[in-house]
């Protein structure tokens, strides 16, 4: 991308300045914070698992916006909600009325299984109750209509689950056999660390299996590509963009089911924030690739957990936790100046953005 | 109809014509000016909370006490007591758009609220040049009463400066844990931030150390990396976040999760003495502290309260009521101490009677205990107690 | 399709449609929010409106698919929807009755309950519900089926009492300010019209617009007439100018404080979106982080005239060209990084550049010179002549001033060479690079004087609340702006202006919405692109090309 601007010369100095400002200040910081050294290794190792954990649940959120992206080339702002709905309606209904009877603590594995499979019903059908009233009949209009009925959609779903359930936080029951930690190598990690971790791995690469394995999967990349030429050869495109949103909001419905059981609270705010980051995640990783998402949701939740610590620490800056956006964004910039398609972005920077 | 329809017409025009030639014998001499309610209009007072948004919860529960006051109090002169609702949304904006909106209907006698201090610093400029007078059930900002800051002649609070509870806190932590270590971590709320410094100044200076202040931010989640840091950094005995029920709720809960915190004392502030909160933190809560004003009361007013709430509202949700309920009764006992009244039932109020009125009460009798103003409108009885979250309920444990 | 017949079945889904909308307004808590707010005082309250408005638009819209001359059919139709529709409220009030689901859905409350069963027992309200919903659907059929020359009067006389209705509160505050509390209690008993004055006023609105309509159908040859005389028509522009010209100058004393106070709000987001509209609209460039700009505007003006710890003794007016400039140097160096990116990349890219300036206003960091949380506060107002400019009449002149400086300068750019390059640019990138346009400096000059604007709205805003606090520059702000340019029409000026109306001014008068106000939000933004996906009032340029590109991948033209 750069050498569109080879003329320019000023441009490219100034960027790899600022590359260069930024790798510095981060060299610096993390060197600063060696030497200094306020922390034992089992800090950074914990650390480290908190990042993953939290980078998990930005995946399977950020797994959405990439496919719709890749099919309709909106930004699903709505995105977030979805993942906010099904659990807190799952919570309200299922999880908090289990617990009080002591089913949940009797079977476990079924309330967990029930829990799930309500949050993913619940989101899917926001999903597609909002495409087909908000997106569809968009198709055709300018790019930046349906961002802005995204937007709609998504202050929309919060206030109606806020009207539907109220304002207060809905603590989220804690399950007996999920309490704990393991140690593997000498590092403590939760039980329900490592239950999110492995569930997501395990729907990222079934999720990746998916669209390119089976037929349903290649429909949606043939209609990620070009819907005309996919209609032409016998895909109805209807189908293929509805399958995409049910699939990015039963994995977002997944998200708010681990989201919940290590947050152990929902709240109809609780969509938002995450939505954005994992927007990030996807941009970051590359719009449009499954396993740019993936990576880029996992890199993030790297960032936030490490970088205040391993970064700013050693500057000296007080609370440096406040700042853990900032350090999330700069990355973001400084990943895009080298590299503006995103971490595994091919060529969709180049053809469609 | 159209005969019906006409009759109607023509009556109104007379008793409009009639009234406006009855006159009236009353000369405001009030020096900001009277309000002036006709024979069968409410009195008006306005409540301005935070009913929207992530901390609508605390706003509503204000609301809900001014509206049990107004409720208990009935009519004033044979005046029935109306209150304007209005949203200050928890930021600037939201608060002078609400003043605004306020000041510009001259039948308001009074404003309840705002909610958040951010909110009050605007507002208190608008309403207080507009003459009218506001009084505060949650804004704890210590710059809001204090001349050299944001104070403006209108403005008075019926809860505490957080100052007070800052400082209370530190002492409790000290002199009665006899704990010498200590974190503190605010969410970037004005009032979150003003009571974790005060604590922790306080805190120092009765000869305790900080080892870490520290912020998270609204929204945020993953508390570990902070709470790691903190572990690393001491660990403290104690640790004070006097944030909201979302953020407080995974701080309380990720603390006992991680490695070295296990054993640190766990305290929190009045944002997270609800019902929420209480469920919000659940097992993990458990021996937890919090600081707040001291509403330990088992009065009969209080009693009496309650039980109205509860019929109107349900269960209250958090303690903020208790502040608007005794500042809406410090507002109409003013009215009542004012007002004047014509044979007709036509009765005046002055504003500046009713500011003065305000600023000058003493002992005042209400839920949260005995209040007097002082010459900036700090009103509250300063009493702030400890409580601690045992079984499952808070009880008052100190002083 | 208004011609495809349409079977008992589509009926009944329709009805079943209509139904849910009521449920759902009535278990979110609206409708009892709302019963509380009369709008023809002892008769009907904005809840009602709010209950019945479904079934009421889905018979009207039914009926108008059935064959014109099968009228019973299409009241029968009618009729049908609104029983079906009010089963669910039945089901409701019937559930809530028995069992305790207030547990689970906390806004069914007693007040929601007694309102849908108009405070009789169970069977007596759920009679009259049905009878009600059934009768509301009768109407609107009924309203359908009228023919043109009354059909029309008699909906806008309808909506129109009904709006001014649900507005009557600032309606009456403004007719008790200017003719006195009498007539005021003629027209209105509280905040309601009573019953007399809104029949005559929905006379007086059918009358009206009856004979506008006579009018019309005999005006065509007329206006011909007046087409020939082009002097006149100049004339006649140049009087409405005039008039509007002055009704701006007077507007404060017209609206009273409050409305003054919502249209200064108003015109700092048109001062935004006039900045962003130079941005996204003329050049294309999507901008998530311009509340950046604004917060940069406002800091600086914060901490150069603050009277209290953090400030450094400025005025106003010394302090302004110094806060717009930082904003605009801040345009141009954030401009920089991006230049090379695209698309949603520079949208996410630029939102974490405006989330960057918000933590950092925010951040303990820099607490010891712009006040952290603690915000900057004892801003003071701008001062003229010796005279403090506290009241939102004074505000209103220099926002005036502002709107019309950045109006005349979007005008005088959008039409000028750097106006023609931002299109190409918009068009496309790399075509306007192999015309010889230079990227570089074309990007930043529209960063720049985006910046420009939204840094000169921040400065006003810091001195017109006299504190500010970091929350006040959250992303929201940011999505704000956006969409009232894109409801305005991208790329037009009046369009911002409109834009700014709808989305800032309207939800300001909509207060009573309550915690509402941003689900009526959500559901306006809806609405608005549905209806109108090209905006309010869309730009001339940007609606031919998009007809050009009528195309089905319209999603690549960025």
């Amino acid at each position: 991308m750069l050498q569109r601007f080879q003329n320019i010369s000023f441009l490219d100095i100034a960027l790899w300045a600022l590359a260069a400002i930024i790798i510095t200040v981060v060299i610096w910081g993390t060197i600063a914070t060696i030497i200094d050294n306020p922390y034992n290794p089992q800090f950074w190792a914990e650390t480290i698992v908190f990042g993953i954990s939290q980078g998990s649940l930005y995946a399977l959120i950020a797994i959405g916006y990439t496919l719709v992206y890749g099919v309709l080339f909106m930004i699903n702002f709505a995105h977030g909600e979805f993942f906010m709905t099904g659990i807190i309606t799952a919570t309200i209904f299922l999880a908090q009325p289990m617990k009080e009877t002591g089913f949940l603590d009797n079977y476990p594995i079924i309330s967990l299984l029930a829990i799930a499979a309500v949050s993913i019903l619940v989101s899917m059908a926001i999903a597609l109750l909002t495409e087909r009233v908000a997106y569809r009949p968009l198709r055709k209009a300018p790019r930046l209509v349906p961002l802005i009925t995204a937007i709609g959609a998504s202050f929309f779903w919060q206030y109606f689950f806020r009207g539907l359930y109220g304002s207060e936080v809905k603590p989220f029951p804690p399950f007996e056999i999920l309490k704990g930690k393991f140690t593997i190598a000498g590092v403590p990690i939760l039980k329900t660390h490592a239950v999110v971790i492995v569930s997501a791995v395990i729907m990222l690469i079934g999720l990746y299996l998916f669209v390119m394995k089976t037929k349903v999967g290649k429909s949606i990349r043939a209609v990620a590509e070009n819907k005309d030429v996919a209609a032409l050869m016998g895909i109805n495109v209807d189908r293929a963009i509805t399958i995409t949103f049910a699939m990015g909001s039963a994995m977002a419905g997944i998200a708010g089911v681990l989201y919940a059981l290590v947050f152990r609270q929902t709240h109809f705010f609780m969509g938002f924030i995450p939505g954005i980051k994992a927007f990030t995640a996807a941009v970051l990783g590359g719009i449009g690739s499954v396993p740019g998402a993936a990576l880029g949701g996992f890199l993030l939740g790297m960032f936030e957990s490490i970088g205040p610590a391993l970064f700013l620490e050693g500057l000296g800056i007080p609370a440096p936790h406040q700042l853990k956006d900032v350090i999330a964004f700069t990355m973001l910039v400084l990943v895009l100046i080298l590299r503006p398609q995103g971490i595994l972005g091919e060529r969709l920077a180049e053809e469609k953005a | 109809m159209k005969k019906k329809l006409f009759i109607t017409l023509s009556l109104l025009l007379a008793v409009f014509v009639l009234s406006a030639c009855a006159g009236s014998q009353f000369e405001c001499e009030d020096e900001i000016g009277c309000v002036t309610y006709g024979p069968d209009e409410p009195i008006r007072i306005a409540s301005a909370m935070v009913i929207s948004g992530p901390n609508a919860e605390l706003g509503l529960d204000s609301q809900h006490g001014v509206e049990v006051a107004v409720e208990f109090r009935g009519q004033i002169a044979g005046h029935d007591i109306e209150i304007q609702f209005e949203d200050e949304q928890c930021n600037s904006e939201g608060g002078q758009a609400a003043g605004q909106k306020i000041v510009s209907d001259p039948t308001i006698l009074g404003i309840i609220g705002p909610s958040c201090s951010g909110a009050g610093v605007p507002m208190s400029q608008v309403v207080s040049q507009a003459g009218y007078v506001m009084i505060s059930s949650s804004n704890t900002a210590p710059a809001l009463t204090d001349p050299d800051a944001a104070w403006n002649p209108g403005y008075l609070r019926s809860c505490h400066n957080d100052k007070v509870q800052g400082k209370a806190m530190a002492e409790f932590a000290f002199n009665e844990l006899g704990v010498t270590t200590a974190a503190a971590i605010h969410d970037g709320d004005p009032y979150t931030e003003g009571l974790a410094r005060v604590f922790a100044d306080e805190f120092e200076a009765l000869g305790g150390t900080i080892v870490e202040f520290t912020a998270v931010n609204k929204g945020d989640t993953d508390m570990r990396p902070v709470l790691s840091a903190i572990a690393a950094a001491g660990p403290p005995e104690l640790m004070y976040y006097p944030v909201f029920t979302a953020e407080g709720g995974f701080i309380t809960k990720q603390a006992k999760e991680v490695t070295g915190l296990e054993d640190t004392i766990l305290a929190a502030a009045d944002g997270m003495i609800s019902d929420a909160a209480k469920a919000a933190v659940g097992e993990a809560g458990e021996g937890m502290y919090f600081s707040g004003p001291d509403l330990s009361f088992s009065g009969e007013l209080y009693e009496k309260f309650l039980d109205k709430y509860n019929e109107l509202f349900g269960a209250p949700k958090s303690v903020f009521h208790a502040h608007a309920f005794d500042g809406t009764n410090m507002l109409l006992d003013c009215v009542e101490a004012n007002l004047v009244e014509e044979k007709d039932g036509t009765i005046h109020v002055g504003r500046q009677a009713l500011r003065t009125c305000l600023y000058a009460t003493e002992n005042f009798e209400g839920v949260t205990g005995t209040l007097t103003c002082n010459e900036y409108g700090d009103c509250a009885d300063p009493k702030i107690s400890v409580s601690q979250l045992i079984d499952g309920e808070y009880e008052a444990i100190w002083p | 399709m208004f011609n495809k017949s349409i079977d008992i079945r589509d009926v009944i889904i329709n009805g079943l449609l209509a139904g849910l909308i009521s449920l759902s307004l009535s278990v979110i808590g609206l409708i009892a929010l709302l019963s509380e707010r009369e709008i023809i005082s002892g008769l009907f309250t904005t809840g009602h409106i709010f209950l019945v408005g479904a079934p009421f638009a889905m018979a009207y819209v039914t009926a108008g698919k059935v064959l014109s001359e099968e009228k019973s059919k299409a009241l029968g139709y009618g009729l049908l929807i609104g029983v079906v529709a009010s089963v669910f409220i039945v089901v409701l009030t019937t559930l809530a009755t028995f069992f305790d689901i207030r547990r689970f859905l906390v806004n069914v409350t007693p007040v929601l309950i007694e309102f849908l069963t108009f405070g009789k027992s169970l069977l007596i309200g759920n009679i009259l519900i049905v009878v009600m919903m059934g009768v509301i659907g009768l109407v609107g059929a009924g309203l359908r089926i009228l023919p043109e020359q009354f059909k029309h009067p008699l909906t806008s006389g309808l909506g129109w009492t009904i709006i001014l209705g649900m507005f009557s509160e600032i309606l009456a505050s403004r007719i008790r300010a200017f003719f006195g509390r009498g007539v005021h209690k003629l027209i209105f008993t509280g905040k309601a019209f009573n019953v007399v004055s809104a029949t005559i006023l929905l006379v007086l609105i059918v009358g009206f617009t009856y004979w506008n309509d006579l009018r019309k159908k005999d005006q065509p040859e007329k206006e011909e007439v007046n087409d020939q005389t082009d002097g006149t028509k100049k004339r006649l522009q140049r009087i409405k100018m005039g008039v509007f010209g002055v009704l701006l100058l007077i507007a404060p004393l017209l609206l009273g404080t409050y409305l003054t106070e919502v249209t200064n709000n108003v015109g700092l987001y048109i001062l935004m979106g006039l900045g962003l509209n130079i941005v996204v609209g003329f050049a294309g460039l999507l901008d998530l982080g311009y509340v950046g700009f604004f917060a940069v505007g406002a800091y600086v003006m914060g901490v150069l005239t603050s009277e209290g710890a953090l400030g450094l003794g400025f005025t106003f007016w010394t302090a302004l060209p110094v806060a717009v400039l930082a904003s605009t140097l801040a345009g141009v160096i954030l401009g920089i990084p991006v230049l090379g990116m695209r698309g949603d990349y520079l949208a996410i890219v630029t939102m974490g550049f405006g989330e960057i300036i918000r933590i950092l206003a925010l951040s303990d960091l820099l607490k010891p010179y712009i006040g952290g949380a603690q915000g900057v506060l004892q801003i003071p107002k701008p001062e003229l002549f010796g005279l403090t400019l506290l009241h939102p009449r004074h505000i209103y002149y220099i926002i005036l001033v502002g709107v019309l400086i950045a109006v005349y300068v979007s005008w005088r750019l959008r039409d000028s060479r750097l106006g023609r390059q931002w299109m190409a640019l918009r068009e496309d990138e790399d075509v306007a690079e192999a015309m010889g346009i230079n990227l570089v400096s074309t990007k930043l000059l529209a960063f720049g004087i985006g910046a420009f604007f939204g840094g000169l709205s921040g400065a006003i805003f810091a001195s017109k609340l006299s504190s500010i606090f970091p929350h006040s520059f959250n992303l929201v702000v940011s999505i704000n702006v956006l969409s009232l340019i894109i409801v305005g029409g991208l790329g037009s000026l009046p369009g911002v202006i409109v834009g700014a109306l709808i989305l800032v001014g309207l939800p300001e008068l909509l207060r009573e919405f309550a915690e509402h106000r941003m689900l009526m939000y959500g559901i306006l933004l809806i609405v608005m692109m549905l209806s109108k996906p090209e905006g309010f009032i869309p730009s001339k340029v940007l609606q031919r090309e998009l007809h050009a590109h009528e195309e089905p991948e319209p999603v690549s033209s960025d």
